[in-house]
């Protein structure tokens, strides 16, 4: 399996979540720089690693819209492959208009770096079937902007379709709608998410609980590509 | 702002308009003899900005000569941008500290900002990848909404710009005292990761060779930091602000990628950071550095705002842009390189053989002046240097404790003490994990990153308690190495080198100066003893208000290796049954201790005594003891003293507790700040071995299930009993508190 | 030349973190006469083009990229450039 982590213009984490594959599935894996994303489709998996992204300048996530890398990736999407956000990938994914909501800034206004208790609540997708449902995993979060926000006709569809993926323990962390922490597309095969798994897979930085997320997608790909 | 408005060379001198820009009488003169003619005023503002303190150390070489500077690991010592050391397998660790005080002072979210911002490319100029930066912070003790104001914007400011670098903040301190009532220090130091053969150097060489210009556009901002960061800051909150110069972390995130790769280019001679007095401090040092000349266009320098003299150009302090040689005729693709980043990179001059820094400016030569006069002719002064009365008065009085009605309060106050509460709300702030190589975060002895590809680890901490420093600068300056190398071996770290920021008041203070050389002997002194050679560092002088110095604050930035991942050592206990040891006796020492200033409201009296000899001997043995496997925990005793040391190590151990017996005077028992000490716990199965390879360890307690702690004295009366629930919400709820609190 | 002043807000339901933190502390300063403060953001833009081009145009960079309308408002002020 090839994953492609997609690098936009002074993005910083990128190397976390190369990181996290060649440690988890060991599979293939490389930087697309933004201006060279007209080669995604030669990918299985495209990775939005968190950090910043244009200074996080205007609205987290919002300027990657203005590369043409943003077509690429929703061409990608659409064509049924699997697309994982974390963090500022999730604003990216949300800007792009391929996950609803928007995101606020956290309500205690300030950049969070902490551990959350984060439950599965849906572990029937391409990045959960690792986990079991119901499941209390432990990520780390590092944002400013946590604060997930959907208005209630949202919420009511992302329940009815079973598109929660994660949610906080603690309900009111950051302020985020309903503790909604992880939301996949209609599809399934896009999931944005504000823990970061690429930062749980190792016990020497701290735990390994994001490490299924990444083997979910492996062996979902190896389902697939049996023959 | 045209240059039609500019004074001429004779009113320069006539009017004495030189003084404005930080030069003395004697100095101006001085420029005048050695260039051989009355300066212009661009030129003038090339002496004035090359001859601060802040990049010549005019008054404070002296004191740097007394550091040790070389060891076996130092690959580059001070006068680059950071310094280097060697740290196997052919890789080196690159770091340095600076302050960032008067910017931060002003507009403490910016000036915290761009501090951090300019440390960084201090770091990634020398072609280091920057991996983790440390923080040291001062401020007054949170009473006032001034000072409540600074902390929170300062931290913010920090925080603001390494999360959207993408660096983890790791390791920190922060105290509070009220002689840094708004006059916060704000330091901050990066550590870098390099191979040894993409070591780069400020260097100006190869005639005829292409001076590039990278990064951020010039503008009016910053102009005279480096004169301005030398000088005290007037905090009138009404008074008309100099303009500050903003960063712009996403830039610098792009020049960062750019640089890095660029150092793999062999068309690459030399690089540095435009930071204080920007094109004129980097233009200069690298001719001088390299014994060359550098000839620039100021036309071709890209320009953020309209009609910029040289004047403007040469001393403005815009962030984020780099100087770099390329070899003649590689110009092009290096501007690709840049290009591909989105970063705008242009050639402005040329590598000249006459040694002249010589700029060009509509068609006319705005200054020739001798690079080497610029950056190395600087006058250095001896400062007059005189023992404050203060000092033998203090020295005369007894060690006594102070008064102490009851020891349980007495410690629940102490840990609410913003210098000794939980930082968290702090760190919090900070992105710690990126990069995912954070081994041990904020909040503990050292930060701890691995270094990828290899069982190692690199360990770093910010010290110095200025009480002490203030009460006997030498002692309290052997105190401030000797602490943060305990940290570092706490942690299974073995220490190997460090950085300082010398944070003082006005050096032309006799007291002031005598403060400085004093704290520089002890460090000196210590550095040797404990085989810490100083690669670099920076001096901060004029940290006044009022006229009223601050405690003198010579940070020290100390990095170390841990040989193997799996000798990483915390804090906190590990399981119930493991024995409690003290390691060195406690005396009655309370001077400019935590309990002294809280109960007394003033420090006076000796600082704590340090025998270096015997400081080494025990770091030594104990870091030999974790490197065997024989500690589970590991911490040292400093402000608070024992007592808070034990609260620490029960607060991150889920559920366990200690009970503990203390023989001799309890007040000095449990509060006293006697150096050279540590507690940890041993496995009891251990305990022979343990005993046998640390000879001053003395077994106090053990580790205990259920989440109390108790002390008691010799005859077995209860000292100080209490949940650790009820002594951890003390201090991880103080900061919090008092920022929340009215006034 | 013409200028636009764009004014981003957040839509009325959603909850703005920043103006509750400034509310409360305007009233802990003393102005205890603020009842709700809601923080947003000026956006200042030099473009060229007709009065009729430009509204349509302004329109579309905010749908396209200025705001997020999931959880933004705005509107724009359309004058001319002083001086040019």
């Amino acid at each position: 399996m090839k994953f492609a982590v997609l690098v936009f213009p002074g993005l910083t984490c990128d190397l976390d979540m190369y990181y996290a594959i060649e440690e988890t599935v060991k599979q293939e894996v490389e930087y697309v720089w933004h201006t060279e994303a007209d080669q995604l489709d030669q990918f299985d998996a495209v990775l939005l690693p968190t950090g910043t992204s244009y200074g996080n300048y205007l609205r987290p996530g919002a300027l990657a819209k203005s590369s043409p890398a943003c077509q690429h990736l929703i061409a990608f999407a659409e064509s049924g492959k699997p697309v994982l956000g974390v963090g500022n990938g999730f604003h990216i994914l949300v800007e792009a208009g391929l996950l609803p909501g928007g995101f606020l800034r956290n309500v205690g206004l300030k950049f969070r770096s902490a551990q959350e208790t984060v439950v599965v609540e849906n572990n029937t997708t391409t990045f959960t079937k690792d986990y079991a449902q119901g499941q209390i995993i432990t990520l780390p979060v590092a944002h400013e902007f946590g604060n997930y926000y959907a208005d209630e006709e949202t919420v009511e569809e992302l329940k009815n379709s079973n598109r929660i993926v994660f949610t906080y323990t603690n309900e009111h962390t950051d302020g985020s709608t309903l503790a909604i922490a992880g939301i996949t597309n209609e599809k399934g095969n896009v999931l944005g998410m504000m823990p970061l798994p690429e930062r749980a897979v190792e016990e020497v930085i701290g735990g390994t609980d994001g490490s299924p997320l990444f083997h979910s997608i492996l062996n979902n790909w190896s389902e697939q590509h049996v023959n | 702002m045209s240059i039609n408005h500019e004074p001429t060379a004779e009113q320069i001198k006539e009017q004495r308009l030189y003084l404005q820009m930080g030069m003395t009488v004697e100095e101006y003169e001085r420029a005048v003899e050695l260039l051989g003619r009355t300066p212009n005023y661009t030129e003038t503002g090339l002496f004035s900005a090359m001859w601060s303190e802040h990049c010549s150390y005019k008054s404070s070489k002296p004191v740097l000569r007394k550091f040790p500077t070389e060891g076996a690991r130092v690959l580059q010592g001070p006068g680059e941008g950071a310094g280097i050391v060697d740290i196997g397998d052919n890789q080196a660790a690159v770091f340095k500290m600076e302050s960032h005080n008067s910017p931060s002072a002003i507009e403490p979210f910016i000036g915290a900002a761009t501090g951090a911002g300019g440390i960084i490319r201090d770091v990634f100029s020398m072609g280091a990848r920057p991996v983790a930066l440390v923080n040291s912070l001062r401020f007054g003790d949170l009473t006032e909404p001034r000072d409540k104001f600074l902390f929170e914007e300062a931290v913010a400011g920090i925080a603001s710009y390494g999360n959207a670098m993408g660096i983890p903040t790791v390791a920190g301190e922060v105290q509070f005292d009220q002689c840094y009532s708004k006059r916060p220090l704000v330091n901050a130091m990066a550590v870098g990761l390099l191979n040894h053969e993409d070591i780069q150097k400020g260097l100006a060489a190869g005639v005829g060779n292409t001076v590039l210009y990278a990064g951020a556009t010039t503008g009016r901002d910053g102009i005279h930091g480096a004169t301005m960061s030398s000088a005290e800051v007037s905090i009138e909150e009404d008074n008309e602000l100099p303009v500050m110069q903003a960063g712009d972390p996403f830039i610098e995130k792009l020049l960062m990628e750019a640089c890095l790769e660029l150092v793999k280019s062999d068309a690459l001679i030399g690089i540095q950071d435009m930071g204080a007095a920007g094109l004129t401090s980097s233009s200069a040092e690298m001719a001088s550095k390299a014994g060359y000349g550098v000839e620039l266009n100021l036309d071709l320098v890209p320009q953020r705002e309209e009609n910029m003299t040289a004047y403007e150009m040469m001393l403005s302090e815009s962030q984020e842009r780099m100087l770099i040689v390329v070899k003649k005729g590689r110009e092009e693709e290096i501007i690709e390189l840049f290009t591909k980043y989105g970063i705008n990179a242009v050639a402005i001059g040329h590598v000249t053989d006459d040694k002249m820094l010589r700029l060009l400016h509509k068609g006319e030569v705005v200054a020739e002046v001798s690079a080497d006069l610029l950056a190395e002719d600087a006058p250095t002064y001896h400062k007059e240097s005189k023992e404050p009365a203060s000092f033998a008065e203090n020295q005369a009085i007894e060690n006594k404790e102070p008064q102490v009605d009851n020891l349980k309060e007495t410690l629940l106050s102490l840990l609410q003490r913003p210098t000794i509460a939980s930082k968290e709300w702090v760190y919090n702030q900070f992105d710690t994990g990126a990069r995912t190589s954070t081994v041990v975060a904020p909040g503990a002895s050292a930060g701890i990153i691995r270094v990828r590809g290899t069982n190692k680890g690199i360990a770093m901490t910010a010290d110095c308690n200025s009480r002490f420093i203030y009460l006997d600068p030498e002692t309290g300056g052997k105190i401030a190495v000797a602490e943060a190398a305990r940290n570092l071996v706490c942690s299974g770290a073995e220490p190997i080198a460090l950085t300082d920021c010398l944070n003082f008041g006005s050096p032309d203070k006799p007291e002031v100066f005598w403060q400085l050389e004093k704290s520089a002997d002890g460090i000196s002194e210590a550095c040797r003893k404990l085989n810490a050679p100083v690669i670099g560092g920076n001096v901060s002088l004029s940290n006044e208000v009022n006229g009223v110095p601050i405690y003198p604050t010579p940070t020290i930035g100390l990095v170390g290796i841990v040989h193997d991942l799996t000798e990483v050592t915390t804090t906190s206990f590990k399981q119930a049954g493991d024995a409690i040891y003290v390691i060195g006796q406690t005396d009655t020492e309370f001077g400019g201790s935590e309990l002294q200033q809280m109960v007394e409201g003033k420090i006076f009296g000796k600082a704590p005594a340090i025998d270096l000899d015997v400081e080494a001997k025990r770091q030594q043995q104990l870091l030999s003891a974790i490197q065997q496997g024989l500690i589970q925990s590991a911490t040292d005793l400093s402000e608070g003293g024992f007592a808070v040391a034990l609260c620490e190590k029960a607060f991150a151990a889920d559920g366990l507790g200690a009970e503990v017996t203390v023989s001799g005077s309890a007040v000095t028992e449990l509060f006293s700040e006697t150096q050279s000490r540590f507690l940890v716990t041993v496995k009891a199965d251990q305990v022979a071995a343990f005993e046998e390879k640390v000879e001053d360890a003395v077994k106090i307690g053990t580790v205990t299930d259920g989440g109390q702690l108790v002390i008691k004295d010799a005859e077995g009366t209860v000292l100080v009993e209490g949940t650790v629930e009820q002594f951890h919400a003390a201090w991880k709820g103080a900061i919090p508190c008092l920022l929340n609190s009215e006034g | 030349m013409t200028k636009v002043t764009i004014y981003v807000t957040l839509r009325e339901s959603v909850v703005d973190p920043q103006g509750i933190a400034t509310t409360e502390a305007l009233q802990k300063m003393g102005f205890e006469e603020v009842q709700s403060v809601r923080v947003g953001k000026l956006i200042e833009l030099e473009m060229d083009g007709s009065e009729q081009t430009v509204e349509t145009r302004v329109k579309e960079m905010c749908e396209d990229l200025l705001i997020n309308k999931v959880i933004e408002d705005y509107r724009f002020e359309i004058g001319e450039v002083a001086g040019k």
